[in-house]
């Protein structure tokens, strides 16, 4: 559970908190493959293009091409080093991150206005961008990041799942998923129902073990994350390795076996 | 507050119209859907018909609406009225630059058209830009390869008729198991990441040979961190275990390579190392059946790999046999290369024992008969899932031309090149290397090159060298410093001419160059060669045109701009006659074409060359009247004939738009590709899809399709008798010499069978100060200097740190935060360091082309990209050390003229901060000034 600040308790002491649905008919989400994403933030950016023209505010870019550059994103790709417990070479790992569209999301009952608000059909997190007063509560909240407050409108932007895209009907069928997911490279990303248990995305779950981001958070968070297959397990070889037994010993005894090799052929 | 949801608009129109382009972020030319609001691009996203990319797009090709509208686009044509380097510069007209153009290089092609140098850095258009070169009449045209890779290119060709590059790739959907050589960011991105998701998808591995655990070796399932400019040692270690395990594929071997070709082996004779050939020139093998000798080519011939022979006293070995006393030799044992390499001799020969397991326990047949050269029938083909991808990571080494053709010797001994689950080329190759042209340096004032300036010499009598033994070239392209330099050696045009070797020039005209920064070694050194003036207070090179579409760093450097539109502004094509685009299972090519008008007074470069030849009066530009035959480069690509039927485009040809690869110009071709979705495509036959330089089936519809007129069958050269003949030249044979002094470096790097060597700067630098290896890569989400002038790209790669292993960071006592002086024989560099554990022990690295001159691009000089970005340019110098000899030795592999940038070692020091990376150059004044504050971009309602 999160302790209030005091800010956090004066806001919303003085508002109703923004309660979540009871339950969502659908669990809608995305599976990450942290196997095959080779971190080319082609999701980032497609997700900037999409975003930027479509649902509510520009995602805008404070000094542009200045000294500081500083924009909107609403998913972005961090990159970790990890060095196995047991020993070995160290291992670079992509993790995209965008809103996990938690179950429990804080960033909703946190709200002070309902701007952020859980929809009861999909369970898509959304903030209503005319009733968001920028306060940043909810970035606070979420113990992702996943929430970035947009310097040129003033208000919390986040990923919408695409949602002006996965039921859009000027869009052909095949388009209607979220822009990272149509765009990744690798097809490390993946866009179904966690609520189906024979949805894509459930089984992709159910086979490769499936996580949760910091399950003790309490979040229960729908996006899920493949974790990557064990790297670096071929074990040393020594010289009297069956498969790499030499056929002869001697430069004679090489085209002796070649002669009847080919013979055999 | 209880549960409450607005009504949201959850079918907004997505745009008016979809405009379906290629993209040009970098050069892997995937399509694109533009689509438009209100006359504008509103979002670009992948095209899912698209042979390159199947709907899938990067982060460069999303962003480039921030291309498209970028503050760096130059605006108008412009003279330069400052010193070089300045940026200051008055606009001027279209009409004014031309005609300034032509006064300068009409006397130049009528009294020495080899005063203009004309290079094109990353060209896309080398089959135009060439033909207007060769029409000009000046030897010295070629494009970036010579900087970039055409060690790669060069000893795909030699040794199989195709590269990896783009022009192959690996079979996706049956390979097993995949090895990365030096792999980063390089060409063929999108269809690299979607291949490395397909191939885990289907349980395949993947090992990442790579210094750096990056990208696509962060994904990989085995990282073999390698020293760098040791992958040959590493690849012919497994080349002797696969050989003396006897895992290697003798039928293939015997059937489709030259390993069963008799070579000469008398040292006393003067065909020592040629092959043993018959009357009509075809190369001799003996038969198993007969045991006589026989045509290579002879139906139902069973070459023997083994086979010893006599004519008269003069001895023949089989190049099989040449192989197994060199390769299974100790000096190859994984013990005695484990430590050169950084890999243990245990893991070494475990990967050769999971390449050996996957290729012959693995394989596989497909139920596909076919029909090979010599009228034999297979009934299957034989698949060896086992596939190989490298690139410039062994490239830019001077030892990577034998690198490259080291691992092409080990696909081919696996079996694996062209069979099912192995390496593919994708048409127009395979083509073998007697399929290309050879060089052409024929110079008469007035009047055009005798044929195409860049090809593959076959021997010493292809070289281009006047009678006194000076280079042809400016470059020295194709001389004995570098005889296989099939792309040029772009990197040493600007020394050369400054250094009058072999002779001054008048005129420099570049096109998407930046030589003045990252397009160059020795960064420094050319901004001072550019600015260098003689006695009389002239420039040392007189003059430089150069066109871009951006203002670059190469802008202030050139008096005269001519200012190219970006790629959503213009027409191109990606041709079959230049780098195509093509799938192993599709013939493709592909335009681009105006989705929106330039809003500047911008050209698109080739319409301006095209106009300028017409000033110019060049042949196959004008007829016999002086007219012009092309309105601009829309016309060329249409209505331009390469050969009689086949021109820039392969699609929708003939009077009725229905004829493929041969027919004549159709006047709505370039309608139809727009209306096709901007790309053509057709698919090899089925029969035909592997084996493709044997498959009688490819063959026949290769010459239906016009990539080739006549069929043209081939054996794999794991032997390069054209190699021979250069290293024969060295040893004194034959009556072209090469000088003295090139002679050992001739013997030892035209080897005819892959060796490895110790890099030229090892060399140069044992027991020296200089330990560290340091490299650069590209990194994923940029494209060379041009994704910094995109508001999105580069808050993602805004500075770039160098990257310290755990050894180094401990050794110095780094914290993040601190600084380093990195210094090399020839410059030193203050920049920032950063940790990484997962690279090699004894190697630092940075990413390509993020730093930045104050003043270009349109940024503000505060930037990052300046202030704390850097190059790794300023310690690698075009030349090596001098060794005392006063001669002018390249820091180049000595087979094709390749810049050897990694071969790089240097010195780090932790230093004091300092309040700029260094060195820091003063700002140039921007010719656009600079970007507006903040964007807040949305072009719709």
């Amino acid at each position: 559970m999160h302790s209030l600040s005091m800010k956090q308790f004066m806001v919303t002491g003085i508002n109703d908190m923004t309660q979540l649905p009871q339950t969502t008919d659908k669990k809608l989400g995305l599976v990450i493959d942290l196997d095959t994403c080779v971190g080319c933030q082609a999701c980032v950016i497609s997700c900037k293009g999409w975003n930027t023209e479509n649902y509510g505010a520009p995602l805008s870019d404070m000094d542009a091409y200045g000294a500081n550059p500083s924009g909107t994103f609403l998913n972005r790709v961090h990159s970790f080093e990890v060095q196995p417990d047991t020993g070995g070479c160290a291992q670079t790992v992509h993790f995209p991150k965008s809103c996990l569209h938690c179950e429990d999301a804080p960033c909703v009952t946190v709200c002070p206005t309902g701007a952020s608000y859980k929809r009861g059909e999909d369970g898509i997190v959304l903030v209503d961008e005319d009733a968001c007063i920028g306060c940043g509560l909810c970035a606070w909240s979420c113990p992702y990041g996943a929430r970035e407050l947009d310097q040129a409108a003033g208000v919390m932007k986040k990923c919408t799942l695409c949602i002006d895209r996965i039921y859009n009907e000027n869009l052909p069928e095949v388009d209607r998923v979220p822009s990272c997911v149509r765009t990744c490279p690798a097809g490390a990303r993946h866009f179904g129902d966690f609520a189906d248990p024979d949805s894509d995305v459930s089984k992709l779950v159910a086979e490769r073990g499936g996580m949760d981001l910091m399950p003790e958070q309490g979040t229960k968070p729908v996006n899920k994350y493949l974790p990557p297959r064990p790297k670096d397990t071929l074990q040393e070889v020594d010289a009297s390795a069956p498969i790499l037994n030499p056929v002869a010993e001697t430069p004679k005894g090489f085209l002796g076996w070649l002669d009847k090799a080919l013979e055999a052929l | 507050m209880t549960h409450h949801q607005p009504a949201i608009e959850t079918s907004p129109k997505v745009s008016d119209e979809v405009r379906k382009t290629t993209c040009y972020m970098c050069a892997c030319r995937c399509g694109i859907n533009v689509h438009m609001k209100d006359g504008k691009v509103a979002y670009i996203e992948g095209n899912r018909d698209h042979p390159v990319n199947k709907g899938v797009l990067c982060a460069k090709g999303s962003a480039g609406i921030m291309q498209v509208n970028a503050p760096s686009r130059l605006k108008n044509p412009m003279k330069r009225v400052g010193p070089r380097g300045s940026g200051e510069f008055e606009d001027i007209t279209w009409e004014e630059a031309l005609t300034i153009a032509t006064d300068w290089l009409k006397p130049l092609r009528e009294t020495a058209p080899e005063k203009l140098a004309f290079f094109t850095g990353r060209d896309q258009s080398q089959s135009f830009t060439g033909m207007w070169a060769q029409n000009y009449g000046t030897p010295n045209y070629a494009a970036h390869g010579g900087f970039c890779s055409v060690n790669m290119a060069a000893a795909g060709i030699y040794t199989m008729g195709g590269a990896f590059w783009e022009f192959g790739q690996p079979d996706w959907d049956r390979a097993k198991l995949l090895m990365f050589f030096g792999v980063a960011e390089d060409h063929d991105s999108n269809p690299i990441k979607m291949g490395i998701g397909r191939l885990k998808g289907n349980g395949g591995k993947i090992y990442g040979v790579n210094p750096i655990r990056s990208g696509y070796n962060a994904v990989a399932d085995e990282w073999v961190g390698i020293t760098p400019g040791t992958d040959g040692l590493f690849i012919l270690a497994l080349v002797h275990e696969l050989l003396k395990a006897g895992k290697v594929d003798l039928n293939y071997l015997a059937q489709f390579t030259n390993t069963p070709v008799l070579v000469n082996d008398d040292p006393k004779s003067d065909a020592y190392g040629m092959f043993l050939r018959n009357k009509a020139g075809k190369m001799l093998v003996i038969d198993r059946k007969t045991g006589k000798p026989a045509a290579f080519d002879k139906k139902g011939v069973k070459p023997d790999l083994g086979a010893s022979h006599k004519v008269g006293k003069t001895p023949y070995r089989t190049v099989f046999q040449l192989m197994a006393e060199r390769y299974l030799s100790d000096e190859y044992a994984p013990d005695a290369v484990a430590e050169r390499c950084g890999i243990t001799a245990g893991r070494i020969r475990a990967i050769a024992a999971d390449i050996a397991r996957v290729a012959f326990d693995e394989a596989f047949e497909l139920d596909i008969p076919w029909t090979d050269f010599r009228g034999d029938k297979h009934e299957k083909m034989q698949g060896r899932p086992v596939a190989f991808h490298s690139m410039r990571g062994i490239s830019a080494h001077s030892n990577g031309f034998q690198t490259a053709r080291a691992l092409h010797m080990l696909q081919i001994i696996l079996g694996s090149v062209e069979a099912p689950g192995g390496f593919r080329f994708k048409p127009p190759y395979p083509k073998p290397v007697e399929g290309h042209p050879k060089p052409h340096f024929e110079v008469t004032p007035g009047k055009p090159l005798n044929g195409p300036h860049l090809g593959y010499p076959q021997g010493p009598e292809d070289l281009g060298l006047k009678p006194d033994g000076t280079a042809v070239r400016i470059d020295k392209a194709f001389t004995w410093e570098n005889p296989m330099s099939a792309h040029g050696l772009m990197h040493m045009v600007i020394s050369n001419a400054h250094a009058g070797d072999p002779y001054k020039i008048d005129t420099l005209f570049m096109f998407m160059a930046n030589m003045s920064w990252n397009s160059s070694m020795n960064t420094s050194g050319v901004m001072d060669m550019l600015t260098d003036k003689n006695a009389d207070g002239e420039y040392v090179i007189p003059r430089i045109i150069y066109s871009d579409a951006y203002s670059s760093e190469m802008v202030a450097y050139a008096d005269l701009i001519l200012p190219d539109a970006t790629y959503l502004e213009r027409h191109d094509c990606i041709s079959l006659l230049d780098r195509p685009i093509c799938e192993a299972d599709a013939m493709a090519d592909s335009i681009r074409w105006p989705v929106v008008e330039p809003d500047r007074d911008v050209r698109g470069f080739q319409s301006v060359l095209v106009d300028l030849a017409v000033r110019l009066g060049l042949p196959g530009f004008v007829d016999e009247k002086g007219s012009a035959i092309y309105q601009d480069y829309a016309d060329y690509i249409v209505n331009h004939q390469r050969r009689p039927g086949v021109g820039p485009l392969a699609g929708f040809r003939g009077k009725d738009g229905k004829s493929v690869g041969r027919g004549e110009p159709n006047p709505d071709q370039m309608q139809a590709y727009i209306d096709n979705g901007g790309f053509f495509e057709t698919h090899v036959p089925k029969e035909a899809s592997y084996f493709k330089p044997w498959n009688a089936a490819y063959q026949k519809w290769a010459v239906e399709v016009g990539l080739f007129d006549h069929e043209q069958p081939y054996l794999f050269s794991v032997y390069s008798e054209p190699m021979r003949k250069f290293q024969a030249a060295a040893e004194g044979i034959g009556e072209h010499q090469p000088p003295e002094h090139l002679r050992d470096q001739l013997k030892r790097s035209m080897d005819p069978l892959p060796i490895w060597y110790a890099p030229n700067v090892e060399a140069a630098e044992d027991g020296g100060e200089f330990t560290v290896n340091a490299l650069t890569q590209r990194p994923m989400a940029m494209y060379h200097s041009w994704g910094t002038q995109n508001a999105w790209l580069r808050q993602i790669h805004g500075h770039n740190p160098l990257y310290v292993p755990t050894k180094l960071w401990e050794q110095h006592g780094f914290s993040e935060g601190d600084w380093a002086q990195v210094s090399s024989p020839h410059g030193k560099i203050t920049v920032p360091v950063s940790h990484m554990a997962a690279l090699n022990g004894n190697t630092v690295w940075t990413w390509n082309a993020i730093g930045k001159r104050k003043g270009a691009w349109a940024l503000d000089e505060g930037a990052p990209e300046a202030t704390k970005g850097f190059l790794l340019n300023h310690l690698i110098h075009e030349l090596l050390p001098p060794k005392k000899d006063g001669m002018r030795w390249n820091n180049s592999d000595p087979v094709t003229g390749q810049a050897a940038w990694f071969d790089l070692k240097v010195k780090i020091e932790k230093v004091t901060a300092p309040a700029e990376s260094q060195p820091a150059f003063p700002p140039i004044k921007s010719p656009v000034g600079k970007g507006p504050k903040n964007l807040a971009w949305k072009v719709g309602k």
